[in-house]
């Protein structure tokens, strides 16, 4: 069992569909036939790597990051932290996390947003950490406001952090959002509508961990990622022919 | 009832978004100089050996819209076809470039060097290609394909093996325009709809 085998194939189930025409957008930019399901090779099974010396000490940290520690930013106060792990339940050290948001207000640093909500001077909206040696990262942040989203009449976006993901290899990639305990717009978003099994979206939604939380300082919530595993038996180098 | 599992399902994907640039590209979403150094500008580093190549594209949505807001990775190996962190690898390979489609234009270019073929488990190569990730609004899961160039052989490669329609095989193959320059569109969904992967 030296080396380790394909990577487990993707349970489609565990995500959602392309096509929800709930989610307007999805419409036109869903492919029609089905994807081409192969097992993994190196393309899919090697991945990039990041070293720390890429990462500047205040990246993990968006209350101060966008002014270099200059000043904070506006908002309520918030660790968001967990652990990245494989479907085999194996820790994935050394791999990079990357978030972005909307400021407290709801409003994304973004030269296409627009909405009315200002921006806050102090706050820029993206961060990004290396996990440790048993898969745990975490970054300071505030937390994002909800926002209105042109979609159907009415659709507005519950509070959310975008999160990404690359394990140790490519086809291990992984975008997906944290959403927040006792949001109520959860429940009437069709982003998060697109998970159609309700433990699969409960997976999103990160509880308040008052235990880790500093008094007097910030709160925390605990978001735990799991990323596509590697087959290991003993069969994995199968003679050629055979 | 049975043993239980220790295997764990998972994370489910949620769209990336239409602001997915400040995330992943900071200077192209208007904030350059948020980091000190940013991530995946250049899968190649000077002095990589092979040839330089330059693929150029658009991304068009169901309706033949090239779209303005995808955001693009590419995965590859070096002139050799040696992946980043393997044994004899060019160091000056980093495998790693994001890629944007143009706010005006909706084009994107990547510049790289051209792969090398890629050994197989269980013998074998694969043709010279660049994996392919592409996300944007309305792309709930992040969709996977493939470039291949039309100038090599790709008569035994095991994945274009397998696509059933044959002129389907054309969506992965990147055209030739020019000496070192291709075209490589990708077609969400409808006519030509581009091959994407579970792999």
């Amino acid at each position: 069992m030296t080396d380790l085998g394909p990577l487990i194939p993707r349970n489609r189930e565990a995500h959602p569909d392309a096509y929800d025409p709930a989610y307007k957008t999805s419409v036109a930019r869903s492919p029609y036939l089905p994807l081409l399901s192969m097992e993994s090779g190196l393309s899919e099974e090697t991945g990039p790597t990041f070293g720390h010396s890429k990462l500047g000490v205040l990246d993990n940290n968006l209350i101060l990051n966008w002014t270099k520690g200059a000043a904070p930013a506006v908002g309520e106060r918030i660790l968001m932290h967990g652990r990245v792990v494989d479907e085999n339940n194996r820790a994935v050290p050394n791999t990079l996390v990357e978030i972005w948001q909307a400021n407290a207000g709801g409003r994304y640093r973004h030269k296409k947003d627009t909405y009315l909500a200002p921006l806050d001077p102090n706050f820029g909206g993206c961060g990004r950490t290396l996990t440790d040696e048993n898969g745990y990262y975490q970054f300071l942040t505030i937390r994002p406001g909800a926002y209105p989203w042109p979609n159907r009449g009415n659709d507005w976006r519950p509070m959310h952090i975008h999160i990404s993901v690359y394990g140790h290899s490519f086809g291990q990639r992984l975008i997906t959002q944290m959403y927040f305990e006792g949001d109520p717009l959860i429940n009437h978003c069709p982003i998060a509508a697109t998970i159609k099994n309700r433990s699969q979206l409960d997976r999103l939604v990160a509880p308040l961990d008052l235990a880790s939380s500093r008094p007097l300082d910030f709160l925390a919530y605990k978001f735990d990622i799991v990323l596509r595993g590697r087959r290991q038996t003993m069969f994995e180098n199968k003679l050629e022919g055979m | 009832m049975v043993q239980k599992l220790d295997t764990l399902v998972e994370t489910p994907s949620q769209t990336a978004g239409p602001y997915v640039h400040i995330g992943l590209m900071p200077t192209y979403a208007g904030n350059a100089g948020y980091y000190d150094e940013e991530i995946g500008t250049s899968p190649i580093a000077d002095g990589a050996k092979g040839e330089v190549i330059e693929i150029v594209g658009s991304v068009f949505d169901g309706t033949g819209w090239a779209m303005r807001d995808a955001l693009l990775e590419s995965w590859q190996p070096d002139a050799a076809g040696k992946f980043p962190g393997q044994e004899g690898a060019d160091p000056a390979v980093t495998g790693l470039c994001r890629f944007a489609a143009d706010a005006d234009t909706g084009e994107f270019t990547l510049r790289t060097v051209k792969p090398g073929k890629v050994a197989q488990r269980g013998g074998g190569f694969a043709a010279p290609h660049i994996s392919v990730w592409i996300c944007a609004r309305g792309i709930n899961i992040g969709l996977q394909t493939r470039i291949y160039f039309e100038d090599e052989d790709n008569s035994t490669d095991p994945l274009l093996a397998r696509i059933e329609q044959r002129p389907r095989v054309d969506t992965l193959i990147a055209k030739k325009i020019g000496e070192g320059k291709y075209r490589f569109d990708v077609r969400l969904q409808g006519e030509g709809e581009t091959v994407f992967l579970d792999i």
